[in-house]
């Protein structure tokens, strides 16, 4: 008797199932993997919901999403000889269940374009062609496509992005905070004519398919930015947008001129537009986000008010500062509400130069844009990945945001350098 | 007979408590004016700490992960004074291993602070964050920079 209802009854339940996936648009959801119950520890504006895909694959950075929904991630470090790891999803449940891996290199950049996957070591990049599923053909034999690339110790790595012409942009960090003569030593003054722009502190371009390229053959797109790990093309108005890690201790290095307070916020961390030729004026200048000006930097001769040469650019949007922006990515799907279209999600690893004060950052914002320009407020949109309001020191924080890249369903992926887990965010509408 | 040698004894003890008592009072004295000594010292070191140190190293000493190493627990650190001593007069632009990671930030050469005063900001931290060694004393940091001269 029970068995004879139940059959007619899961019969139905699959028609009326079919059916609401054909009728109502918002039944595509359930194509979509279920949500770990906590949401994987995030706090997400109401109707998004979030899981862990992959977790403890090493010092996770930048990621990329094929359209077959497997990943590539860039480790800062190789695990195992492997600096690039490959996820795959075969029972299709979401969750990641194939790990391997290739490319006994550390580094962060990684970028995927027309079956080309390019991956950058602290001073190399390299491409890989993939075949028709998006996999790699010949792990052991990428292409070089440029070389000797400067790398100091700070701010080594080299981010990388492509544009619809055929160029590749290679961030170059500068190698020190404020080209200061004795680097981040209180009273130092700045470098005169700072040589490190010669070959650093700016965003390089390249051709995307020619080999063994360095100096002589690029062009320094832009200069006077001190240091770039978040960047992103931007489809809609083909330009290039890069998030600056702005420099370190003002009041450390100028106790007479900032205090503790003005220390911790200052200076802006900036999201510029760039066009060729552009000069951001690291280290002449640093923005300030309140008197919403360049103002001159102290090490050549600033007072925290004297406003910097009118040749320097002004950023598109400005962040408080330190909270040290790792990821950027335009939003270009349609899985998340309209509000979200074209828009920036910044990822930011979070903070240590705001001590006494506690750190911030740890967490994903976005902004709204049309046409390359923002259209209002960023907000923040996922928080949460540091396990505690309270960081004090940032080895308090449990996970650090630092990639993100966009699914063929438009959900979000985020990935975390402590603990090396990748996260999915989904709009559910729930 | 018997009654001389209880006196004596009986008399002895006393003697001896007082004289055991007011060694003890000295030796307690010269403990507690070493102490407030080092402790002067420890709290001048976390003044010079919290101004020039705290910044990058933190102020629990925990360091910055990969680009700030820490003070606890680390040989460089609790090992060899005169390196330590090196490291704050001349600074530090070298990839030093600690626990198989590494950091990328410059330490910078801090000569501009006065002989007590780096003894005391290295006592502090050689005392401080789950260390414990010897305090350095500024006559060590002046031979130190003597030697550089």
């Amino acid at each position: 008797m029970k068995t004879r209802l139940i059959i007619p009854l899961l019969i139905a339940g699959v028609f009326c199932s079919l059916y609401a996936f054909k009728n109502n648009p918002s039944a595509r959801w359930m194509n979509l993997p279920t949500t770990d119950a906590n949401n994987a520890g995030l706090k997400l504006p109401s109707g998004f919901g979030a899981l862990v895909v992959a977790d403890s694959i090493g010092k996770a950075r930048h990621i990329v999403v094929t359209k077959e929904g497997n990943l590539y991630v860039k480790l800062a470090k190789p695990v195992k000889e492997k600096g690039i790891i490959y996820l795959k999803d075969k029972d299709g449940n979401g969750r990641m269940d194939e790990q391997t891996g290739f490319g006994n290199y550390g580094g962060t950049g990684l970028y995927l374009k027309d079956n080309v996957l390019y991956a950058s070591s602290n001073d190399e990049v390299f491409s890989y062609k993939l075949n028709e599923s998006n996999e790699v053909l010949d792990q052991n034999n990428p292409s070089k496509l440029i070389t000797k690339l400067k790398k100091g110790r700070q701010h080594d790595t080299k981010s990388i992005v492509l544009d619809n012409s055929g160029n590749i942009y290679v961030n170059i960090g500068a190698y020190s905070n404020s080209c200061q003569e004795k680097d981040r030593t209180p009273g130092s003054p700045g470098m005169k004519g700072c040589p490190i722009l010669d070959s650093a502190g700016g965003i390089w371009q390249f051709k995307a398919d020619k080999l063994n390229q360095s100096y002589g053959d690029g062009i320094r797109y832009a200069t006077g930015i001190r240091n770039v790990v978040g960047l992103d093309w931007n489809q809609q108005s083909n330009s290039l947008f890069v998030m600056q890690h702005g420099r370190d201790q003002l009041n450390g290095l100028w106790p007479d001129l900032y205090d503790e307070k003005q220390s911790a916020l200052l200076p802006a961390e900036c999201l510029y537009m760039l066009k060729k030729g552009d000069n951001a004026g690291w280290p002449y200048v640093y923005y300030d986000q309140y008197q919403k000006k360049n103002i001159q930097a102290p090490e050549y001769g600033g007072d925290g008010k004297k406003e910097g040469s009118k040749e320097y650019i002004n950023p598109a949007l400005a962040f408080p500062g330190h909270l040290a922006p790792n990821g950027l990515l335009f939003y270009t799907g349609n899985q998340f509400p309209e509000k979200y279209r074209n828009g920036a999600f910044i990822a930011f690893h979070g903070s240590w130069n705001r001590t006494p004060e506690k750190q911030e950052g740890f967490y994903v914002v976005f902004a709204p844009f049309k046409d390359g320009q923002p259209t209002g407020e960023w907000e923040i949109f996922a928080d949460g990945f540091a396990g505690t309001d309270n960081v004090m020191s940032p080895r308090d924080a449990k996970h650090r945001p630092c990639g993100l890249a966009q699914g063929p369903d438009g959900s979000l992926y985020v990935t975390d350098d402590v603990k090396g887990t990748v996260y999915r965010i989904l709009y559910t509408g729930k | 007979m018997m009654k001389k040698l209880l006196f004596t004894a009986l008399l002895a003890v006393p003697l001896t408590l007082l004289v055991q008592t007011a060694a003890q009072a000295q030796i307690q004295k010269k403990t507690a004016a070493k102490a407030t000594a080092q402790r002067d010292q420890l709290l001048e070191g976390k003044k010079v700490y919290s101004k020039f140190c705290a910044s990058c190293h933190q102020l629990d000493g925990g360091g910055v992960p990969n680009l700030n190493p820490p003070l606890s627990k680390t040989i460089y650190v609790l090992g060899d004074k005169s390196r330590l001593i090196k490291i704050i007069l001349n600074g530090s632009n070298e990839s030093l291993e600690i626990d198989g990671e590494t950091y990328s930030n410059p330490m910078p050469q801090l000569d501009i602070l006065k002989d007590e005063e780096i003894a005391d900001v290295l006592t502090y931290v050689r005392n401080s964050f789950g260390n414990k060694a010897g305090a350095i004393t500024a006559s060590e940091v002046k031979a130190q920079r003597t030697k550089k001269k």
